[in-house]
Formats: structure tokens, C-alpha cells, sequence
């Protein structure tokens, strides 16, 4: 995505003058997020601008790679061919969105390998979300419906991001985001035709889903510090609150077509309003998991370590294969 | 094990056409060790959806950009010259379509 790798030419190396003062460019950076116009990679940018974006589109990154693994617990165990290689394209997929993005965040001047390290020494966070266990088939249904249902809301406007390089990598998620979504929903109302025993797993596994999926929209925006820094460059363009809100107002008659009750007795449709409340989000026990002590931290991140390094003689050998390659060629040439 | 000559693999930025008749289109980039691992897993990231028909792979340090500082001398030129345009000519209605 428009790398940073790319042969410009050296900025120090024009006539002085010619470049601009750090006044005007902070000025003409400001000129145009205020006419909504977008940045690209070359363009300059205040630091605190590319650290932001680095922070959240690598922690995306991560969060679609480690996403990988809760469903992918469930690959060999899915009930039916078809809903073996549905899961599989799925799983694909997240690994997909993990890759745009990476690349996304490169294009600030950041490597991959900076970023995995972030991820597997535990300095950098990914999604809270993906720390709970899936514990039956009914939970990759769930996932697919409300999780990634949730993901869609936060990714759609991003899709509108100030930094061109992530906008245009969140159209390619969002397009393959709603098969996600779909593929889960149909899977609960398949079984919610089923036995009393299916319905039941449905159930339970919306009870034990609900309540994290709300609380993947972040902290209200009151405490919320980056919210407004976020709004004000473009990076972020609809605060957490509301696309809470969104949310909930959007799931609640899927709901009732699949069959299941959410697990909030405070939800009821406020008509003045014109929105559902919802009752009162348990914001310790996320900021808990947020801290590393969720009940599946530590497995999942032993579980991305071990696979990265054992994948390490891959790439290894890879790269020796190509330098080989190469070195014959130059000798056949020379 | 790890020797340290051994580093990332290379960034290659990948094109994509995606139907006959239509030019390839920028669509994102990718590391890979080679041009054809390059190849191989451009088709499996950004094309698993029937999205093209025929992929481009181009090492991401062989692209000379433009800088986006010369934008203005580089481009602003054009602005006035609006007699290369041809709504600049008018034309009698009774000529019709031309």
C-alpha cells in the first residue's frame, strides 16, 4: 500500500529554501484534514499524528491475526464439511485483514518485525475480545454475528480514515466482513431449528458473548482521552458511544428472528429517545482482560509465539533459496 | 541458528487486472522472499475472490515516486491551461454532437 520503501528523492538534497518551514507544513497538514482531504504516506505529518495511526492499525493487525485463533479451535471440529470449508475461508480471511493492515501500518515507517515483536513481548494489545474461549460450535456462530457484527460497525467508518493507506485496506475488510457476519448468523438459525439441546448452546453462547461484544466499542467516550484527537484528525469518525448504540439498536431484532434474548435486563426500546437503553457494562472486568488477567491471555499469546517461531526456518529457508537463486543467476550472467 | 544476515523478507507491491480488457490496478503490497513466493502469495491475499484474472509483482524499492513536496510545480501548470480541455471551445448548437 504505497510503501515507504519506494526511491524518493532526498529532501535534503534540494536548493535550501524550497523546503518548507515546520510552521507550514503543520499548517497545510491542518488545512487539509479540515477540508476532510486524506494524507498519503509521503506526505508530512506531526508525529503524534503517525504514532496514533501506527498504535491502532498495528493493534488491528494483531487483533485479526490472534483472531484466528478461537475459531480456528474449531476447524477440526466442525459439524459438516460445508461448515468446515466455510470456517476455513473464514479463518483465511481474518488472516487476510491481519496482512492489508500490517502492510497499512508499514507504509508510517514501521516493519513487520517491530510490530510482531510489540505483539509477542505483550507490549502491544490487540482486541480484548479474542482472550474469551470458545467453548462450543455455537460460540463460532456467535462470534460470526455479533463480533464480527460489532467489527463492522467500528470498520465501516473507518473505511472514511484520514490516512489513505488504511482507509483503502478497511474497504477490502469491510467487503469480506459481511460474509463473516452472515455465514455466523445462518449457522445459529440452522441451529436454532434443531433440538431443545442446540437452541440451548445458542443461548448460552449469546449470554456468555453479549456483554463483551458491547464493550468491544472502548471505554464511554467521557473516559475516553483519545476519542477526541482521534475525531478531530479523521483517524476515528464516529465516537465509541454511539456506535455502541448502533449496535445494539441493530442486533436487537436479529434477535428476535434467531430466537434468543440478550442478556440485559435493562434493555427496552426508549421511544423519546428513539434508541434501546442498555444496562450497565462491566468496565472492570474489561479493563482486566485489556491488562493481560482475561481468562485465555496467556494461551493465546504462547499459542502466536510458538507459531511464529516454528515458522522461523520457513522464512529462513525462503529467503536462502532466493539468494541462491540469485547468485546463480548472476554467475550465468557474468 | 538465526544468522544475522537473514532479515525480513523484501516488500513487493502487487497489481492486479482484474478482468481481460481492463489495466492492472494497484490494489496493495505484500514481503515475500522472491518474485515468485511474491506471485504465489499475492494470489492468496488479494485474490481470493475471484478479484483478477492476471497479477503484477514489483519489488517496492525499484518504484521512483514523485515527492509530494514538488506537487505544486509538477502539476499546478496544467491548471491554466484550460484550452486543452474542450468544453473551452463553443461550438453553434446546429453543429450537433461533436
Amino acid at each position: 500500500m504505497y510503501t515507504q520503501a519506494m526511491d524518493i528523492p532526498d529532501v535534503a538534497a534540494k536548493p535550501a529554501g524550497v523546503s518548507r518551514t515546520p510552521d507550514a507544513q503543520d499548517a497545510a497538514f491542518e488545512a487539509r484534514i479540515d477540508t476532510d482531504g486524506r494524507i498519503e504516506p509521503q506526505d508530512w505529518m506531526p508525529e503524534a499524528y503517525r504514532k496514533t495511526l501506527v498504535r491502532q492499525i498495528s493493534q488491528h493487525a494483531h487483533s485479526e491475526i490472534v483472531g484466528m485463533l478461537p475459531e480456528g479451535n474449531w476447524i477440526s471440529r466442525a459439524p459438516s464439511l460445508k461448515r468446515k470449508a466455510i470456517l476455513i475461508a473464514k479463518v483465511q480471511d481474518e488472516g487476510g485483514h491481519g496482512l492489508y493492515l500490517y502492510s497499512a501500518a508499514e507504509t508510517l515507517g514501521t516493519s513487520r518485525d517491530q510490530m510482531l515483536d510489540a505483539l509477542h513481548s505483550g507490549k502491544a494489545k490487540y482486541s480484548s475480545i479474542f482472550n474469551y474461549p470458545t467453548l462450543s460450535w455455537a460460540d463460532v456462530g456467535v462470534i460470526g454475528w455479533l463480533v464480527d457484527g460489532a467489527a463492522i460497525m467500528n470498520q465501516i467508518p473507518l473505511c472514511r480514515c484520514s490516512y489513505g493507506p488504511y482507509a483503502r485496506a478497511m474497504v477490502r475488510v469491510c467487503k469480506e466482513e459481511s460474509f463473516h457476519q452472515r455465514q455466523g448468523y445462518e449457522a445459529l438459525l440452522v441451529m436454532m431449528k434443531g433440538s431443545d439441546a442446540q437452541k440451548a448452546m445458542v443461548q448460552d453462547a449469546v449470554n456468555r458473548w453479549w456483554w463483551k461484544c458491547l464493550a468491544m466499542f472502548g471505554p464511554p467516550d467521557a473516559d475516553s482521552p483519545n476519542s477526541a484527537q482521534g475525531l478531530r484528525w479523521g483517524i476515528k469518525r464516529i465516537g465509541n458511544d454511539e456506535l455502541r448504540q448502533k449496535f445494539v439498536d441493530a442486533t436487537v431484532p436479529q434477535a428476535e428472528v434467531l430466537g434468543v434474548t440478550l442478556p440485559d435486563p435493562d434493555l427496552k426500546w426508549n421511544e423519546a429517545r428513539q434508541h434501546h437503553d442498555y444496562g450497565q457494562i462491566d468496565w472492570a472486568e474489561f479493563w482486566a482482560t485489556v491488562e493481560g488477567d482475561g481468562p485465555c491471555n496467556r494461551e493465546r499469546l504462547a499459542t502466536r509465539v510458538k507459531a511464529h517461531r516454528d515458522g522461523q526456518w520457513v522464512r529462513d529457508a525462503a529467503l536462502a533459496h532466493a539468494r541462491k537463486q540469485q547468485q546463480r543467476k548472476n554467475k550465468e550472467a557474468a | 541458528m538465526n544468522t544475522p544476515a537473514l532479515k525480513e523478507w523484501p516488500l513487493w507491491e502487487v497489481f492486479v487486472r482484474s478482468k481481460q480488457g481492463l489495466e492492472h490496478k494497484h490494489c496493495g503490497s505484500l514481503h515475500a522472499a522472491d518474485a515468485a513466493q511474491a506471485l504465489h502469495m499475492a494470489r492468496d491475499v488479494y485474490t481470493r475472490r475471484q478479484e483478477g484474472v492476471s497479477i503484477w509483482v514489483v519489488p517496492s524499492a525499484a518504484i521512483t515516486a514523485s515527492n509530494p513536496d514538488d506537487k505544486g510545480e509538477l502539476f499546478d501548470p496544467a491548471a491554466d491551461k484550460i484550452y486543452r480541455h474542450p468544453t473551452f471551445y463553443a461550438i453553434p448548437d446546429e453543429v450537433g454532437h461533436m
